[in-house]
């Protein structure tokens, strides 16, 4: 039997795969912890040791990368798990337009994320942007959303969780069409109350869909680059710069180095919340 | 009975108007927009436009800088069409291994690829290896970048589709003496079929609303892809919004036409791809 796995599944049908994969992708990961302890240029460098975490964590225009992009993800990823959540519920009610509604929710991902962040920023321009005219109908003073250092990054969170809500609202959709109706009815025969239904039978029985959920919201969150880019450039100063949007920065200054330890410690920050998480929330699924 | 009935048709309406405002509002401030005059979509209102102006704003979008719009498409397409095909016929292949041979090589093979899924590339080691082997800045390094980068979700597509197939399939062709390689590519291949069509889609999406990569790895007017091209008219038009909107109008159409045609294809292969994961 053993044998015959082998020849039937050679090796070999891995070959393209693994070579493409592997120079490209992990050679260059590998490659990155070396780098990121240096000062170099692409063709010639000079070792500095740990001094570019020390810069990393030291500057305040670098660090506040590190703290951003943490509001960014935590944020997207709440709002995303939540507001998805709420349209999945209704959008697997017995409303006749869910087909045409989930459509319309879902769109907006298919636009390209800089012509989402063009159109947003002309919404939300301080004096007459659509935003401001409904908040002063509303008598409600104008907000500057991408001017105002407090206030851009959720601007952008805002715009992240419209584009990107649709499709955490189509995965939990397809969990929670896939939990057997018979619980419902006999949960109403008991007397349960829909929201009491929602909550004992609903969530935990689409708890891979919440934790898939979770995970691509979260790991999407911590990598934002092209709609920071696209809205605000990292500015107004440095308010809304992330991770990634300090790595181009750096690496458009020719700070490659710099650029590279930033790299690295993005994806530390990945490996040191992402899997642990992955795998705490894994562990408490529930097969339906 | 009919108090439920009329419940229900003003939840209709409701939950229907309710989208219609949050997601089609900004997408109709778009189109709007880019009917307008200058002076007019100057303003950024959704009011209707004083005087349409469309077939001189697309014309003047398609024509920008030498028709720079066509030769960025040209690009895209390209890179797309190609990595897209590329990524089906390693990804097929590598996710039919993976799935079927339980030995410590597959084993090593999938935890890279799905430690890929999460981790973000290196981006100047990447250039740095690209330039190693001179293919930075080219359409074919685009191509493999773009590659390499789907690698781990189309192969998690795979290899979960193969799930499906039973063994049986492949152990009864290989007593009939059909070769290894026979096997993959005449019976197992077309059993594929569904799978692959949702990861063409899906990738082709991905790979054309690309915007980082070729920011990174195919910089310069040269070989501009359609992204990159939307972000430096941002700059240059700043102040032509109807221009600026024609423009993600022309870039969304291939888009939209997919999604009217896949529509069920693509939301479903979002979902079950990111359940998978």
């Amino acid at each position: 039997m053993k044998k015959k796995t082998k020849t039937i599944y050679s090796a070999w049908f891995l070959a393209p795969a693994v070579i493409i994969f592997g120079l490209l992708f992990i050679i260059p990961t590998v490659i990155s912890l070396f780098f990121s302890m240096t000062v170099w240029d692409l063709s010639s460098f000079r070792w500095v040791g740990l001094q570019n975490f020390i810069d990393f964590f030291s500057e305040y225009s670098l660090r506040i990368g590190i703290k951003n992009t943490f509001i960014y993800a935590a944020a997207t990823c709440v709002l995303k798990v939540v507001i998805g959540l709420l349209f999945a519920v209704i959008l697997t009610s017995k409303i006749r337009t869910k087909n045409l509604v989930r459509s319309i929710i879902f769109f907006p991902n298919l636009i390209s994320t800089v012509a989402v962040g063009i159109i947003f920023s002309a919404l939300m321009h301080p004096s007459k942007g659509l935003f401001n005219e409904v908040l002063g109908f509303l008598g409600i003073g104008g907000i500057n959303w991408l001017g105002d250092r407090s206030i851009a990054l959720y601007s952008v969170i805002m715009t992240d969780v419209w584009k990107g809500v649709g499709v955490a609202t189509v995965i939990y959709i397809a969990g929670i069409s896939a939990i057997p109706k018979d619980y419902y009815e006999a949960a109403s025969l008991d007397g349960a109350t829909s929201v009491k239904q929602f909550f004992t039978i609903t969530i935990p029985l689409c708890r891979s869909s919440i934790n898939s959920v979770i995970i691509l919201a979260f790991i999407g969150g911590m990598r934002t680059f092209d709609l920071i880019w696209s809205m605000t450039g990292g500015g107004p100063g440095f308010a809304t710069d992330t991770i990634a949007s300090v790595i181009y920065k750096q690496y458009a200054a020719g700070f490659y180095g710099l650029s590279t330890a930033g790299n690295v410690i993005m994806f530390l920050l990945i490996a040191v919340i992402a899997f642990p998480l992955f795998n705490y929330l894994t562990s408490k699924e529930v097969e339906v | 009975m009919i108090k439920r009935k009329v419940k229900l048709a003003a939840a209709d309406i409701i939950v229907l108007l309710s989208s219609l405002l949050i997601f089609g509002t900004p997408l109709y401030f778009l189109v709007i927009n880019s009917f307008k005059s200058q002076k007019d979509a100057r303003a950024l209102s959704i009011a209707w436009p004083e005087t349409f102006h469309i077939g001189e704003n697309f014309y003047e979008a398609f024509s920008n800088q030498n028709y720079l719009i066509i030769r960025a498409f040209g690009n895209s397409v390209l890179i797309t069409f190609f990595s897209v095909l590329g990524l089906i016929c390693i990804c097929a292949m590598a996710g039919y291994v993976i799935q079927r041979r339980k030995d410590r090589l597959s084993k090593i093979v999938n935890g890279c690829i799905l430690t890929g899924l999460m981790i973000p590339p290196a981006i100047l080691p990447t250039i740095w290896v690209m330039q190693g082997i001179g293919i930075y800045k080219t359409i074919f390094g685009m191509v493999l970048v773009e590659i390499a980068l789907g690698i781990p979700f189309t192969t998690m597509l795979f290899r979960g589709y193969m799930g499906s197939i039973p063994r049986e399939i492949e152990e009864a062709a290989l007593i009939d003496g059909c070769g290894k390689f026979r096997i993959f590519a005449v019976i197992i291949a077309p059993l594929l079929k569904p799978i692959a069509s949702t990861a063409v889609i899906l990738q082709a999406v991905t790979v054309f609303n690309d915007f980082v990569n070729p920011l990174y790895f195919l910089p310069g007017n040269k070989n501009a892809t359609i992204q990159l091209t939307l972000y430096n008219f941002m700059g240059k038009f700043s102040n032509k919004y109807n221009l600026l909107f024609a423009d993600i109008i022309l870039i969304t159409i291939p888009m939209l036409v997919l999604f009217i045609f896949f529509n069920k294809r693509i939301i479903d292969g979002m979902a079950a791809g990111a359940v998978k994961g």
